[in-house]
């Protein structure tokens, strides 16, 4: 009974992903057609997934579905248990409050040169490929969806392709996008010699060699962590993400690199299921350097998207510390803690999808609002666009990791399972972990002051550019959209244990144990190990805080001053007349900072002087990664290949030679 | 739900404590400084009757202020007293904490986020240099605070400030000499310094703009604003040196709700504090205001001393 009605609902949400790409070509210029019946069916195929995602994990049931594949002689296999049905669970949240957004977003593409077909299509098929990622349950299928996935973003990213800088990213993306599904099927590849089999059952049931294990780790370790944007393979992601349409950057930044993390825990925790202390080790290095050296990145971009993306590396490395720091105590046999360790991680991936697409539809509303991306060029919107600032405001606080709001809850997860470190026999592990800890909450702390820097630049303050300065409210359902994502925000930071327990019964099942049972006390605390431990209570704490804060207003307004308020103009040092120029930009906020960690970058400030009257201050900051590794490899592969392409003299005889001396070498193998 | 009764008493006494004591142990703080530069103090009721001037006073709104200007006074207040909620103080509650450490650290931020926002509300020059300085101090504090915690935490097996500091009751002369509470110590006393704005990394009763942090953002504040503010300062000021004095020589404090031990508690919690204040203001006499940008040296000393804490823990001390 229920797996039919799983059955169906998949099938449903399926296929109204495939129509909501197809069915608006129909509509051909019909500007109104192609956005409502875009928005309709994605919003169909959401619900549906969102719905018999929620059953299965309530339930705990799954569900499986073959159809032959003959090219192959294997089956296209999906298979969902509670694991995918929770990433299926990320996707369709977010692409059903997204969908509220796209109708107003598009109306400011409806000129543009480009048609919104392209968007509608690309963007259809793109939600699919990653529904299909989660439910495959053969290699086939998963690099297939995989591929489809990883194209039609490349489409997407390279929507306004007029720009030279959207064509430059779009490049670079499809590029590492390929060397990724390249690692990964390399990864599979090696345990499909052992199995003999695609089908991730066969995996499941075979145990490799431990060297050929460590190799497939390391390779689907770098293929999932080129899509995920570890650092130092994320070049492509402040490339790509900020030059796609909002909505679109947050479905990638929100949901794409969480279906990389599904396949990272997917390909080690089920199919590989061999996890050595080293391994951990090495993703918990990783993570954590990408979650400093992310945020450190994030504070000192002044384009607002761009910060965005840099920040969601931030938010992979905290995930990925959280995986490690799993991996480590499943190899050390401490079960209890890698179970935390992984509801952390999970935790984690659901919280930064729902704030970073609230903070990058934020974005959106801004860009279309007042057409900048530059922080330098906002200010002042708190007046003009109030509801956007409250939900973004919203985002700011979760993404901080500060208390009542859902970032917290997934960081103090991440904390609480680096302190079982204490369990651990080796010094050295011990001493590292803590270190990592130490990183988180430099991270965290990093991450305050780039989103103080974000919402004091962008809403507070006077209006620093003419556009800003005549912005005007956000349309209702974009307000919607962001306004059911800032819910979910507090929701998660609020009741944290409904979550827990869910992630809980994931986790036990993949790392193998049953779930304690003091683990689960009480629905207003969260206990993750034993209650004299560590608690935390969410709802306790904004009890206290709203009534000492009634009680801090009543006393306030209980006190009658002499004088009634009079409005007066800020202190200005005597010298008169403030004005949006005279305010702190981004540049100077992020400074203190930047000058502390300026080792990271290659600095070049210039300061030139045109005349008397006009002094030009310019920065740049230059990833030294991007310069001392991937330019240079760019320069010697374009080397090598204008030395290859000799071969190319364009005559057709010479093209008959060699694929006649390429048959012979390839018979030459056969034989 | 006795249990539950009891607590919350525990909260209400604690946060009252704060409340009354706060502005004397800053007028305490001034009364030392005074003797220690030789000029002839104030009464150490000051601060109360500042605080009672400031709420009385006609408040100056600003032109161009939003919500978030007006929000953040009392914002910013009620988050410290749930702050203070969490510190063991003269009553020791074992039973299960709405939050740890680490939410202690988090309420702290969250209270930060908010003043550095209200910094840059009205857009003048100073505010953002306040909040732009206030948030690099406060991001190069706040790992070593959390190691601090963290090593604390592996030692008494528990996270929860209450726990930690009963452990440390339990062991013999209720004082816990080990290489790395020594280590700890120091640094705890060095982010004190840093989390509440003091000489070397900051100067509270500077007059310059140039040099503020923390007054550079309340800058524009005035009347009960600026009232609630101070009182504010004052109690993260007591928070820190409760901390301090009740983490690393927990003497005295209440285990058992009868009214000679709480007594008793109060009184010897009141007198390390004192005294906390005395340290506090040799320190600052014998140092001068650092350039904001040796701050992070000092910062990272503090941090290298956690560092030292946790090696020499995990090498001597299991």
């Amino acid at each position: 009974m229920l797996e039919n009605f799983t059955g169906i609902f998949l099938g449903f949400s399926l296929a109204c992903a495939v129509l909501s790409s197809v069915a608006p070509l129909c509509c051909w210029k019909n500007f109104n057609g192609i956005k409502l019946t875009h928005t309709i069916l994605l919003g169909f195929s959401g619900v549906s997934a969102l719905i018999y995602s929620i059953v299965t994990l309530v339930t705990h049931t799954s569900y499986q579905f073959s159809l032959p594949n003959n090219l192959f002689h294997c089956s296209w296999s999906i298979y969902l248990d509670s694991l995918s049905a929770f990433f299926i669970a990320i996707i369709s949240l977010i692409t059903c409050c997204v969908v509220f957004y796209i109708p107003s977003y598009l109306r400011k593409h409806e000129q543009s040169r480009q048609s919104l077909l392209q968007l509608t299509f690309f963007g259809g098929l793109f939600i699919l490929g990653m529904y299909l990622v989660v439910l495959a349950n053969d290699v086939i299928t998963f690099i297939a969806s995989w591929e489809l996935m990883s194209l039609t973003s490349y489409f997407l990213v390279t929507y306004q392709h007029n720009n030279t800088e959207n064509r430059n990213a779009g490049f670079v993306y499809l590029i590492m996008a390929h060397l990724s599904g390249l690692f990964i099927l390399l990864g599979f590849g090696v345990i499909t010699k052992f199995s003999h089999d695609p089908s991730f059952l066969s995996f499941q049931a075979t145990t490799l060699p431990t060297n050929w294990a460590v190799i497939s780790f390391v390779l689907a370790f770098i293929g999932f962590g080129i899509k995920a944007g570890l650092v130092p393979l994320h070049v492509w992601l402040p490339k790509a993400h900020p030059v796609a349409p909002s909505h679109i950057s947050a479905l990638m930044s929100g949901v794409m690199l969480k279906v990389a993390i599904y396949g990272f825990i997917r390909f080690v925790f089920c199919l590989l299921h061999q996890i050595y202390w080293q391994e951990g080790l090495v993703v918990l290095l990783f993570g954590s350097l990408s979650a400093v050296f992310g945020v450190l990145c994030a504070l000192t971009q002044n384009n607002l998207k761009r910060l965005l993306a840099y920040s969601s590396i931030e938010n992979i490395g905290i995930i990925f510390i959280g995986l490690g720091l799993s991996m480590i105590f499943f190899s050390a046999q401490q079960k209890v803690a890698a179970l935390i360790a992984l509801i952390a991680a999970l935790y984690h991936c659901l919280n930064h999808a729902v704030f970073k697409s609230l903070l990058f539809l934020g974005a959106g509303a801004i860009s279309q609002r007042t057409h900048e991306h530059d922080l330098e060029r906002m200010g002042g919107l708190i007046h003009r666009m109030p509801y956007t600032a409250i939900t973004f405001l919203i985002g700011c606080l979760s993404i901080s990791a500060l208390p009542l709001f859902n970032g917290f809850v997934s960081e103090w997860l991440t904390l609480q399972s680096a302190l079982q470190a204490m369990l651990l026999q080796d010094g050295i592990m011990r001493t590292l972990i803590i270190i990592t800890a130490a990183t988180i909450a430099l991270t965290g702390a990093l991450a305050a002051a780039c989103f103080v820097k974000v919402f004091g630049i962008a809403f507070l303050g006077k209006p620093r550019s003419r556009h800003a300065r005549r912005a005007n409210c956000t349309k209702i359902d974009m307000q919607i959209a962001m306004g059911v994502l800032a819910s979910f925000c507090i929701l998660f930071g609020l009741f944290p244990n409904f979550v827990f327990d869910i992630l809980g019964k994931i986790s036990s099942k993949l790392i193998g144990i049953a779930i304690p049972n003091n683990l689960f006390t009480n629905w207003l605390w969260l206990v993750p190990t034993a209650p004299h431990n560590a608690s935390y209570s969410a709802l306790a704490i904004l009890l206290l805080v709203v009534g000492t804060l009634f009680a801090t207003y009543i006393f306030g307004y209980l006190l009658k001053p002499i004088k009634p308020a009079v409005v007066v103009r800020p202190w200005d040092c005597g010298f008169g007349a403030l004005n949006s120029r005279t305010q702190y930009t981004s540049t100077a906020f992020a400074m203190p900072l930047r000058r502390v960690f300026g080792g990271l970058w290659n600095i070049t400030e210039e300061i030139t002087q045109e005349n008397s009257a006009k002094t030009f201050y310019k920065l740049t900051l230059a990833d030294r990664i991007w310069q001392s590794f991937y330019a240079r490899l760019g320069k010697f592969m374009s080397a090598t290949t204008k030395y290859l392409a000799k071969i190319q003299s364009g005559s057709i005889r010479a093209y008959l030679a060699y694929m006649f001396f390429t048959l012979l070498f390839l018979l030459w193998v056969i034989a | 739900m006795g249990d539950c009764m009891t607590t919350m008493l525990i909260i209400i006494i604690q946060i009252i404590f704060f409340l009354a004591l706060a502005p004397l142990l800053a007028g305490w703080i001034k009364c030392c400084k005074c003797y220690m530069q030789n000029r002839s103090a104030p009464s150490i009721l000051q601060p109360y009757k500042d605080l009672n001037k400031l709420f009385l006073k006609q408040t100056l709104q600003v032109d161009g202020a939003s919500w978030i200007f007006y929000a953040t006074p009392c914002i910013l207040f009620s988050i410290l007293l749930v702050a203070c909620t969490l510190v063991p103080g003269f009553i020791l509650n074992t039973s299960l904490n709405i939050g740890d450490a680490i939410v202690f650290v988090g309420l702290l931020a969250l209270a930060r986020f908010f003043l550095a926002l209200a910094g840059m509300d009205i857009g003048t020059a100073f505010g953002g240099m306040g909040s732009s300085r206030e948030m690099m101090i406060s991001a190069l504090a706040e790992p070593s605070l959390l190691l601090i915690f963290f090593i604390m935490a592996m030692k008494a097996g528990s996270s929860n400030l209450s726990i930690i500091v009963s452990y440390i009751t339990q062991t013999s002369f209720g004082i816990y000499i080990y290489p790395s509470f020594i280590f700890i110590f120091l640094s705890l006393l060095m982010i004190t310094l840093a989390e509440t704005g003091r000489i070397p990394v900051d100067n509270p009763t500077t007059h310059l703009e140039l040099t503020m942090t923390h007054e550079a953002m309340i800058l524009e504040y005035s009347g009960k604003y600026l009232g609630l503010i101070e009182w504010g300062a004052q109690i993260k000021t007591m928070l820190f040196f409760v901390l301090i004095s009740n983490l690393f020589f927990p003497w005295g404090i209440a285990s058992s709700l009868t009214l000679t031990s709480i007594m008793l508690s109060l009184c010897v919690l009141c007198g390390k504090l004192f005294l906390c204040g005395i340290v506090i203001v040799l320190i600052e006499a014998v140092l001068a205001k650092m350039r904001l940008f040796k701050a992070p040296y000092f910062l990272c000393i503090a941090f290298a001393l956690c560092l030292l804490g946790i090696l020499s823990h995990i090498l001597f001390e299991t």
